[in-house]
C-alpha cells in the first residue's frame, strides 16, 4: 500500500467513526444491550478477510488453514450475533 | 478489483449505517438488525464470487460450522446468560482478525516470499495485537461473568509495570517485524504476547465493572476489524469496524460516567478488592428491619405507587418473571408500577431491560435514572431487588466512601424501602450500605424469586 491509499482509508475510518459516534450517542438505554450484540455481529466483517484467506493455495499452506480458521469464528460471530439481537428485539414490547 | 464488487460493498457500508441508525427507536430497531444483516450477506456474496471455484467447498463447509454454532448459541442461551455470551462472541470476532492477519502475511513472507510495504506490516502487527488482547479478554471477562473464573478483582505486585513492559515488547517486536519480514518469530511472539496481555488487563477487574469491560471489548473487537480492514486495504471492514469500535467506546464512557469513575482507574483495577476495609470501618453496626412475606404483602395491597429497582441480584435469582406476577397484581388493583433502570444496573448496558423484556414488561414502564429520581419522594413503595450499591445515600452523604460522588436511584426518599436480599452481604464496592438502616427501610430477607413468590401469591389470597 502506498501512502496514498493509505490516506484514503484514514479518511473513510474518521468519517466512519464520526458517523458512529453522531448515530450511536442517540441509541436509547433500553436498546444497549441489542445494540452490542448487534454491533458485535457487525464486527464479524472480517469473514470478509477470512473468506479471501481461505481462497489461497493448496492444504499445504497454514494461510489456508488459518483462513479457514477464521471463517468458522467470524461466521459465529456473525449468524450468533444476529440471531441473538433479532432474538431479544422480538421481545421488545409497548403496552 | 471489480467494480461491481466495490459496489457491493459500498452498498453493504450503507446498510449498516442505517440499521444502526433504526436502532434509536424501540420500534424500529428489530428491523435495523435485519437491514444490517442484509448488509452483511451483501459483503459475504460479493467476497465468495471472488474465489477460485476449487475453495468454494471449504469456505462453504466452514461457513456452516460456525453458522450452526452460531445459532445453536444464539437460541439455546439464557437471557440472563447475555453478558457472557455477548463477551464469547466479542472474542470470536477478535480471534478471526488474528488469523485473517497471519494468514494474510505468511502468504506474503514465507509462501510468495514478496516484499511486505511497511504500512501493511504495521497494520498486520497492530490487528494481531488488539485481536489478541479481544480474544483473551473476552475469554476471561466470560469465565468472570459465568463464575468459571474467581469474579472478584484479582491484583498482585508489579501487575502494571508488567503490562507496561509487555506493551512496550509489542511495539519492539512490531518493529522487528517490519525490518526482518521473513523471520515470521517476531509474528508468532507477538501473538502470544497479546494473549497474556488480553488476560491481564482483564484479571484486576471486578464483577460490578463488567459493563464497563464488555463495552470496551466490543469497541476492541471493532477496531480489529478496522485494522484487518487496513491490511486487505477494504472499505467495508474500515467502515463496519468504525461503527462498532464508535459504538463501544459509547458505552464505555455512559458506563463510567454511570459509576463517576474515570476509564483509567476501572482499567487499572482493584476495585472492591482493596476499599474493603476500609469501607468496613465504620458501618457494620448497621441496625436493620425485617418484614414477613404476609406484612410485605399487605403494603403492596395498600400502596397506589410502587417502583421497582432491580440489579444484578434479580438477574441471578431468575426473578424476572416473578416481578412481571407481581406488577400484574398490583395493576389489578390500580396501583402505579414502574421499574427504575440505573446504567450500570447488572452486569452489561441494558441488561436489566433485556431481561424485563424477556418476562413481557412492556418498555415503558422501564423509566431511567433521570427521569425517575424526582419520582420517588412521591412513591409508597420502592422494592430493590438484588440491587445496592446504586441506592446506597453514601453516595451523597459521605466522602469518605469509595462510591462518593457515583449518581444513585433516590430509593430512600421513598415513604417505604423494601429492599429483597439474600442476606447482609456487602454490595460489590464493599460498603455498608447506610440504606439497610433507614428508619423506612425493610427487609425481605431470602432468595428474590422464592420470597416475591409468596408475595405473589399473598396477593392472589386476598
Amino acid at each position: 500500500m502506498n501512502v496514498e491509499g493509505l490516506i484514503i482509508l484514514l479518511y473513510v475510518l474518521v468519517l466512519g467513526s464520526y458517523l458512529g459516534f453522531e448515530l450511536i450517542n442517540k441509541v436509547p438505554p433500553t436498546l444497549h444491550t441489542p445494540l452490542m450484540s448487534g454491533s458485535n455481529a457487525i464486527s464479524g466483517i472480517t469473514i470478509v478477510g477470512a473468506i479471501l484467506a481461505t481462497n489461497e493455495l493448496g492444504y499445504t499452506t497454514l494461510s489456508k488453514w488459518l483462513g479457514m480458521l477464521a471463517v468458522i469464528f467470524a461466521m459465529i460471530n456473525v449468524v450468533g450475533g444476529y440471531a441473538v439481537t433479532d432474538r431479544m428485539l422480538k421481545m421488545f414490547k409497548k403496552k | 478489483m471489480n467494480i461491481y464488487i466495490q459496489l457491493a460493498y459500498l452498498i453493504a457500508s450503507v446498510l449498516f449505517i442505517i440499521g444502526i441508525k433504526k436502532m434509536n427507536k424501540t420500534s424500529e430497531a428489530r428491523n435495523g438488525n435485519l437491514i444490517s444483516s442484509v448488509g452483511m450477506l451483501i459483503a459475504i456474496l460479493a467476497t465468495v464470487v471472488q474465489v477460485e471455484a476449487i475453495s468454494l467447498i471449504d469456505i462453504f463447509i466452514c461457513m456452516i460450522i460456525g453458522s450452526a454454532i452460531g445459532l445453536y448459541t444464539a437460541y439455546k442461551v439464557e437471557m440472563t446468560q447475555m453478558p457472557e455470551m455477548v463477551a464469547v462472541f466479542n472474542g470470536f470476532g477478535g480471534l478471526a482478525s488474528v488469523f485473517v492477519s497471519i494468514s494474510d502475511y505468511w502468504l506474503k513472507s514465507q509462501e510468495h516470499v514478496i516484499n511486505i510495504d511497511i504500512i501493511t506490516v504495521i497494520s498486520i502487527m497492530l490487528s494481531v495485537f488488539i485481536g489478541g488482547i479481544t480474544f483473551t479478554g473476552s475469554m476471561i471477562a466470560w469465565g468472570k461473568l459465568s463464575g468459571k473464573v474467581n469474579g472478584n478483582a484479582i491484583i498482585f505486585k508489579g501487575q502494571h509495570p508488567l503490562n507496561l513492559v509487555l506493551f512496550i515488547v509489542s511495539v519492539v517486536l512490531s518493529v522487528l517485524a517490519v525490518i526482518y519480514q521473513a523471520d515470521y518469530i517476531y509474528i508468532i511472539i507477538l501473538t502470544v504476547v497479546s494473549f497474556i496481555l488480553g488476560v491481564l488487563v482483564v484479571i484486576p477487574i471486578g464483577g460490578a465493572d463488567m459493563p464497563v469491560v464488555i463495552s470496551l471489548l466490543n469497541s476492541y473487537s471493532g477496531m480489529a476489524a478496522c485494522t484487518t480492514g487496513f491490511v486487505l486495504n477494504n472499505n467495508v471492514l474500515i467502515v463496519a469496524g468504525a461503527l462498532v469500535g464508535a459504538s463501544g467506546i459509547i458505552l464505555t464512557n455512559i458506563m463510567c460516567k454511570a459509576m463517576n469513575r474515570s476509564l483509567v482507574s476501572v482499567l487499572l483495577g482493584g476495585f472492591g478488592a482493596t476499599n474493603t476495609s476500609g469501607g468496613a470501618a465504620g458501618g457494620s453496626d448497621i441496625v436493620v428491619k425485617e418484614v414477613g412475606v404476609e406484612e410485605a404483602a399487605m403494603l403492596f395491597d395498600s400502596a397506589s405507587s410502587v417502583i421497582v429497582v432491580p440489579g444484578y441480584g434479580m438477574a441471578v435469582a431468575q426473578a424476572q418473571h416473578i416481578i412481571k406476577e407481581l406488577m400484574e397484581q398490583c395493576e389489578k388493583r390500580n396501583i402505579d408500577f414502574r421499574f427504575a433502570i440505573h446504567p450500570v444496573a447488572g452486569r452489561m448496558p441494558g441488561h436489566m431491560n433485556v431481561l424485563l423484556a424477556e418476562s413481557n414488561v412492556p418498555y415503558d414502564k422501564l423509566i431511567e435514572m433521570d427521569d425517575i429520581n424526582d419520582d420517588f419522594a412521591n412513591t409508597d413503595i420502592v422494592f430493590v431487588v438484588g440491587a445496592n450499591d446504586v441506592v446506597n445515600p453514601a453516595a451523597r452523604t459521605n466522602p469518605q466512601s469509595p462510591i462518593y460522588g457515583m449518581p444513585i436511584l433516590n430509593a430512600d426518599k421513598a415513604r417505604t424501602v423494601i429492599v429483597s436480599k439474600r442476606s447482609m452481604g456487602k454490595g460489590y464496592a464493599g460498603v455498608e450500605n447506610e440504606l439497610f438502616g433507614y428508619p423506612n427501610c425493610l427487609m425481605l430477607f431470602g432468595d428474590a424469586k422464592q420470597t416475591i413468590t409468596k408475595v405473589v401469591g399473598e396477593l392472589k389470597e386476598s
